[in-house]
């Protein structure tokens, strides 16, 4: 046992405000066969936290699918890895830093970035991409802008400094996000399949050393922090936000790979969330072995720090590294080149134990698996929430039909959930690298070339509508990686994996795990059907303020394979007098679209059921049309609907497009009568499996040829060209023009959609 | 032709200035470490993009301070070719290289897009492959590219055609509606009275391969190689 000068009996209740339960502290004194000290009570807090330990999600994270030929590393590690070919493979994974962002929204942000670039490096890759996916309240509040700029700022100016471009993501703007919004940060990295580097601290009677920044009191607790509801006391908590270092996080990058190219190290861990105490316990964890650290040894920034803090400190930009034996002398030079210092603070050791020092005494002394393996798990109750039903079964067909689509589409185009994201965008270097060959906005995906192996690309992209996970999480689930995929096939690229953010409210709440579950079942099942594994995720709960929860908001952050990165293919219309077509079904359902919630006022209606055999047909005629270089663009049809993809297709490529939508056609193209449909359903409905392509006369044929053979529907819509944009809907043998628009009118209309709201 | 590029520890860009030299112009390039004191057998440097060490302060203003700024001045001085991109073009502001100095762009945000530019000056190691007023794309990335110089230094520039690259629209017009972050008479790139040290804040090694959109970059490369070929056999 532990004997120190901290060694005071712990106060009654301080494990609850360490966010413990009693029963949990129980626990730990049954394991320990004793009372804890204040220290290793501390460990048990963070380690035990949700953020660390998962203990409301394991069991259902086990649903998902995480396997497959491409994987070489699935969730466990710090990110997952896939092989994409001439011996290379990519590493990559999504977090989310909601809370630090809540109350701190510039630094939470960027210590965000941070932490999930150092996740890749530690797997011995090299970081090529960063995406982010953002959810703020309506813009509509002056605290939501103040979040969304601070947020994009953050992201920009550590992503820019540290040379990582900023590729892809999306924003969503939704009141439930108001008090709480969501910043979930993806990194993607290249490595050599040989080079695949793991976090262990093995061979017993290897240092461990510490390098990086100095460690400071900031950050302590952030991990308990980011396991419990926001409140009004939250402020108090911004001591709890770290503040990031780019140039540090460059140096970090740098030095890191080189040693792991060198062959110099046995295993590397980043310290993020918990700092020493997690990423120590972690390291030890996966080779099952001890560790002992000696926090006297650990260079600080400030004075006075005591094991505690020392222990438990956030402070970001630094590493642990289990140096080769022998190799030390090494590691330490290349670290002095970059000008970092490293310093040895422990020993791996074979004993099993997490063994704390200060010195020569001993200060705290606990089993590693304690603080891993038995860390609790539960299995929460789920109960159907009372909207559910109501809201599932609303009559959409009651709402009034438009009188004027053209003026609906507009609004639709403004809508800062569909408008351009360019605001955003312009302030990352999305193209440092020199390996964006689609650039943000160009596609529903951004694609890389890979420089290494030409002409090897990856594209990469975020997706997930919380709209649908709120109405209805298990097609919302289904639908968020259906159209994560779907997105990487409009470029052409086959999806490997995905990695996922799961961002939800309160576990303890029955609505709220049953929503959780729900979107996992979903999302597992369109996993499977589309053979896409989830290599590596993180889940983000108590996303509350004054007992509110966030909609549910499971991320997807996919990544795709293109063989040939010269076939790739982006949305815009590219010539006058091409063809354009609907490769999926022409379907008219209404609910839970943008459509109603911009033009109603209506969150509400049966959202889209995917049929995912019929998805992954529909994908695979994109993609090897695409290959046959046999498109002009491709788009998805997601919010806002047909007519939404049609004008966006128009808006990227500059030119007008002429279209007729007629029923009949799409009635013999799908084999089935679609009943009394409405213009507005046809238009804004949101139906899934739908990519609006376009090909030259002359590929006619082919694109018939390849969706008769896949048995997917395809219609033919009109032609390209113009200065306008112009819908026709024949029905019954009468043909009404319900869209015209000039191509100037929808391009204002989508740039200015969310600068309007931030340039004021 | 023999090309160095200098790694800062925060540069950023050094490995896609490489890339565009060694795989793209085939030419022979290495890179030099901050520390060097010597540029022995170089015969342009190139100071690429980044934040050389941080720039928290501001940019390029610790940078002028490191062994390698002492070697290139020397170079510079002795009449060695000289490019900065980007954060290269702040350090050789903050170095004396070039004249006036960079503030934090207008909207005090970063900025990341394609721009327009006009070649105003063609006489020059850097933009001869141009043609004199050519409008060509080339993106920026940066917070502070907001460039400034008092009214006598202005004059002089203007005079001597030293500001070889301005912001304008697609069709060519240098017009306020086309500059991009408050830079004085659009200024995007400016050369020294000796004709051989250029800074500019867009990015040619960005757009040097038809696959990343544009080639227009390509023909900065060009030039320095078209020079030095030139000259070189005008020597021999």
């Amino acid at each position: 046992m532990p004997a120190n000068s901290q060694q005071e009996k712990i106060k009654e209740g301080s494990w609850r405000e360490m966010g413990l339960t009693d029963e949990e502290f129980a626990r730990v004194k049954e394991l320990l066969k004793r009372e804890p000290n204040y220290l290793e009570l501390g460990m048990f807090a963070v380690m035990w936290s949700e953020h660390c330990g998962y203990k409301n999600s394991r069991p259902v994270l086990k649903l998902f699918p995480t396997e497959g030929p491409q994987v070489l590393q699935g969730p466990g590690e710090n990110a997952g890895v896939v092989e994409i070919g001439s011996g290379l493979a990519a590493a990559f994974k999504i977090e989310s830093h909601n809370h630090p962002s809540a109350i701190e929204p510039f630094q939470g942000a960027a210590t965000g970035v941070g932490g999930i670039v150092r996740d890749i490096f530690t797997m011995g890759a090299r970081p090529i991409a960063l995406l982010d996916s953002l959810r703020f309240g309506s813009l509509e509040g002056e605290k939501a802008r103040y979040l969304f700029g601070g947020v994009v700022g953050g992201i920009g100016t550590y992503g820019n400094c540290i040379g990582v471009p900023t590729v892809a993501g999306e924003v969503f703007f939704h009141p439930s996000y108001e008090g709480n919004p969501l910043v979930n940060a993806m990194c993607v990295g290249l490595l050599r399949k040989e080079k695949l580097a793991r976090a262990v601290a093995a061979g017993v009677g290897n240092s461990v050393m510490l390098v990086g920044a100095r460690t400071g009191r900031d950050g302590i607790h952030g991990a308990t922090f980011a396991s419990e509801e926001l409140s009004e006391a939250s402020e108090e908590r911004r001591p709890a936000v770290q503040v990031g270092d780019p140039f540090m996080e460059k140096l970090l990058i740098e030095s890191c790979l080189e040693i792991i190219d060198k062959g110099y190290v046995v295993g590397m861990q980043d310290l993020g969330a918990a700092g020493l105490t997690s990423s120590s316990a972690e390291m030890a964890s996966r080779a099952g072995t001890g560790i002992e650290i000696d926090v006297s040894r650990v260079p600080r920034r400030e004075t006075g720090m005591n094991a505690y803090e020392v222990m438990l400190s956030e402070s970001q930009e630094r590493m642990l590294v289990v140096p080769r034996a022998g190799c030390e002398e090494e590691v330490q030079r290349v670290f002095e080149r970059w000008g970092l210092t490293a310093a040895v603070v422990g020993r791996v050791t074979d004993d099993g134990i997490f063994r704390v020092r200060d010195g020569e005494q001993i200060v705290a002394e606990v089993p590693v698996r304690f603080l891993t393996e038995e860390c609790p798990v539960y299995c929460r109750e789920e109960k159907i929430p009372a909207y559910y039903e109501e809201r599932r079964s609303f009559p959409v067909e009651s709402l009034p039909e438009p009188a004027d689509c053209g003026s609906v589409l507009l609004r639709l185009l403004s809508s800062p959930n569909i408008a351009s994201k360019e605001w955003v965008y312009r302030q990352y270097d999305h193209m440092v690298g020199i390996n964006t060959v689609v650039l943000p906005g160009e596609a529903d995906a951004a694609v890389l070339r890979i420089k290494e192996a030409p002409p090897l690309g990856l594209a990469v992209k975020t997706d997930g509508n919380s709209r649908y996970c709120f109405l209805d999480p298990y097609r919302g689930g289904m639908l968020a990686v259906a159209e994560a995929a779907r997105n990487l096939s409009c470029t052409g690229a086959e999806p490997l994996a995905i990695t996922d953010c799961l961002n939800f409210g309160n576990p303890e709440k029955p609505e709220i795990f049953w929503q959780f579950r729900q979107v996992v079942l979903g999302m597992s099942a369109a996993c499977r059907a589309l053979g896409v594994p989830v290599v590596s995720g993180n889940v983000s709960f108590y996303n509350e303020t004054r007992g509110q929860a966030v909609y549910p908001t499971p991320v997807v952050g996919a990544v795709g394979r293109l063989g040939d990165v010269e076939k790739r293919c982006t949305q815009g219309f590219k010539q006058a007098g091409d063809l354009i077509f609907l490769l999926g079904p022409l379907t008219a359902e209404m609910g839970a679209s943008e459509y109603l919630s911009v033009v109603h006022g209506v969150e509400a209606g049966e959202v889209p059921l995917v049929d995912l055999e019929l998805e992954k047909a529909v994908q695979e005629v994109c993609r090897s049309l695409i290959s046959q270089g046999c498109l002009c663009s491709a788009h998805d049809c997601s919010e806002g609907g047909l007519a939404v993809a049609l004008a966006e297709s128009c808006i990227s490529g500059g030119q007008g497009a002429e279209i007729e939508i007629d029923l009949a056609a799409a009635e013999s193209a799908q084999g089935k009568n679609l009943p009394a449909v409405r213009k507005d359903g046809v238009l804004f409905g949101e139906g899934a499996s739908r990519i609006v392509i376009s090909a030259a006369p002359s590929n006619r044929a082919a694109v018939e040829k390849a969706a008769r053979e896949a048995g997917v529907p395809l219609l033919f819509l009109g032609y390209v060209g113009g200065d306008r944009f112009t819908v026709k809907l024949k029905k019954d043998g009468k043909e009404s023009l319900v869209i015209a628009v000039p191509l100037t009118e929808m391009t204002e209309a989508w740039q200015g959609g969310v600068s309007r709201w931030m340039e004021q | 032709m023999n090309f160095g590029v200098v790694v800062f520890p925060g540069s950023n860009c050094d490995a896609d200035c490489y890339h565009v030299l060694k795989e793209v112009f085939r030419e022979p390039v290495e890179y030099v470490w901050h520390q060097e004191s010597s540029l022995k057998g170089l015969d342009c440097v190139i100071l690429p993009g980044g934040f050389s060490y941080g720039d928290y302060l501001r940019a390029g203003a610790i940078a002028r301070f490191s062994p390698v700024m002492a070697a290139v001045t020397e170079f510079a001085r002795q009449g060695g070719l000289v490019l900065g991109i980007c954060n290269g073009f702040q350090i050789l502001l903050e170095a004396g290289l070039l004249p006036g100095a960079m503030r934090r762009n207008q909207s005090l945000q970063f900025r990341c897009h394609y721009t327009y530019l006009r070649v105003e000056n063609t006489d020059t190691p850097f933009t001869n492959q141009f043609s004199p007023g050519q409008v060509v794309r080339i993106p920026i990335a940066h917070g502070e590219g907001n460039y400034f110089a008092d009214a006598p230094v202005l004059a002089e520039i203007r005079k001597s055609g030293q500001a070889v690259f301005r912001y304008c629209t697609p069709q060519g017009e240098v017009l306020p509606a086309a500059n991009p972050n408050g830079s004085l008479e659009n200024i995007a790139g400016i050369i020294n009275a000796a004709g051989n040290v250029l800074g500019m804040m867009p990015h040619p090694e960005r757009c040097a391969e038809a696959i990343l959109g544009s080639t227009d970059g390509y023909l900065v490369f060009a030039s320095l190689i078209h020079w030095w070929q030139r000259r070189n056999s005008r020597a021999s």
